[in-house]
């Protein structure tokens, strides 16, 4: 019995829902951001799967692998630019908790 | 992908991912994400893209996931001692999270299922429009009309990264130099 489409599918959204509880639940920003990857990877695998199974004429369809790959490319940037922001932040607040990153609040 | 495989590989991609948001010790959770990553790989592998898989092995594996740890260890993060969650935000995130997986399960049983279609190496040479795109001794040519064919997956992606993306590829490197430029200058300490 093989994997079908919607298995991809439940899979993704499952990593998907994994990311997004853990962006809303975690304190730690370090953690957010690591959570914040997980959803582009789930969007990724979304991507992949897609393209594997709306193939034409025995071939996958490349486009959906082409936007994987700058979807890997633009996270690594945001990944290095938002490591620098919170070392910056660090550096500035002495701390990493949410919590205490209140300054913006009314 | 045999479907033995796909679970094995989807627990241990989910399994990692609920470890990273459950776990205390900030490098015990990018230890999970990168076992997560690997089982993302492993699936990426299974739908026939290499090139995806080895990407996302090198680039998020490799490099993302060091550099998180470099920032853990620079910052010297301790373990939280102890979670003390405020109630009600808590609920109203899992409260979401379970909305969506709700959302997630009625559409996926909407949606049309597909079975995976097996690579045909005979349909893709006899594709209209194959011969003139790959004449006879390319990599690809060569690759599916072998006589034991393999998927030249690399070929395909940059074929059509080259020809159809060429500006956004462009695009993308000036992206990655300004990012560059903008981690240095962000690094900077401020001249008091």
């Amino acid at each position: 019995m093989q994997a079908t489409l919607n298995d991809f599918l439940f899979v993704s959204g499952l990593l998907f829902a994994i990311g997004l509880a853990g962006v809303v639940l975690r304190r730690n920003i370090i953690i957010v951001f690591m959570c914040l990857e997980l959803m582009l990877s789930a969007a990724n695998l979304t991507l992949v799967a897609f393209s594997r199974f709306n193939g034409s004429n025995g071939l996958p369809d490349y486009n959906g692998q082409v936007l994987v790959f700058f979807i890997i490319t633009v996270a690594a940037a945001e990944v290095a630019v938002g490591l620098a922001i919170i070392v910056a932040l660090y550096r500035a607040r002495q701390t990493l908790h949410t919590n205490e990153l209140n300054s913006l609040r009314g | 992908m045999h479907s033995a495989l796909f679970y094995f590989f989807a627990a241990v991609m989910i399994i990692g991912g609920i470890s990273v948001v459950a776990l205390r010790n900030p490098v015990a959770s990018a230890m999970a994400m990168v076992a997560s990553f690997v089982g993302l790989a492993a699936l990426f592998v299974g739908l026939n893209a290499y090139f995806v898989g080895i990407i996302q092995i090198l680039v998020y594996a490799g490099a993302i996931m060091v550099l998180f740890i470099f920032i853990i260890m620079l910052l010297d993060l301790k373990a939280e001692a102890n979670l003390k969650l405020k109630a009600l935000p808590a609920i109203g995130g899992l409260f979401i999270v379970i909305i969506f997986t709700i959302q997630l399960v009625g559409v996926l049983s909407k949606t049309p299922d597909k079975k995976l279609a097996p690579l045909d190496f005979a349909a893709i040479a006899a594709a209209p429009g194959f011969a003139e795109a790959h004449p006879a001794g390319s990599a690809i040519n060569r690759a599916v009309t072998a006589s034991e064919p393999s998927l030249p997956d690399v070929h395909f992606i940059g074929h059509t990264l080259f020809n159809g993306y060429n500006l956004p590829l462009q695009i993308v490197g000036v992206l990655l130099l300004v990012a560059t430029v903008g981690v240095v200058a962000l690094s900077r300490r401020q001249a008091e």
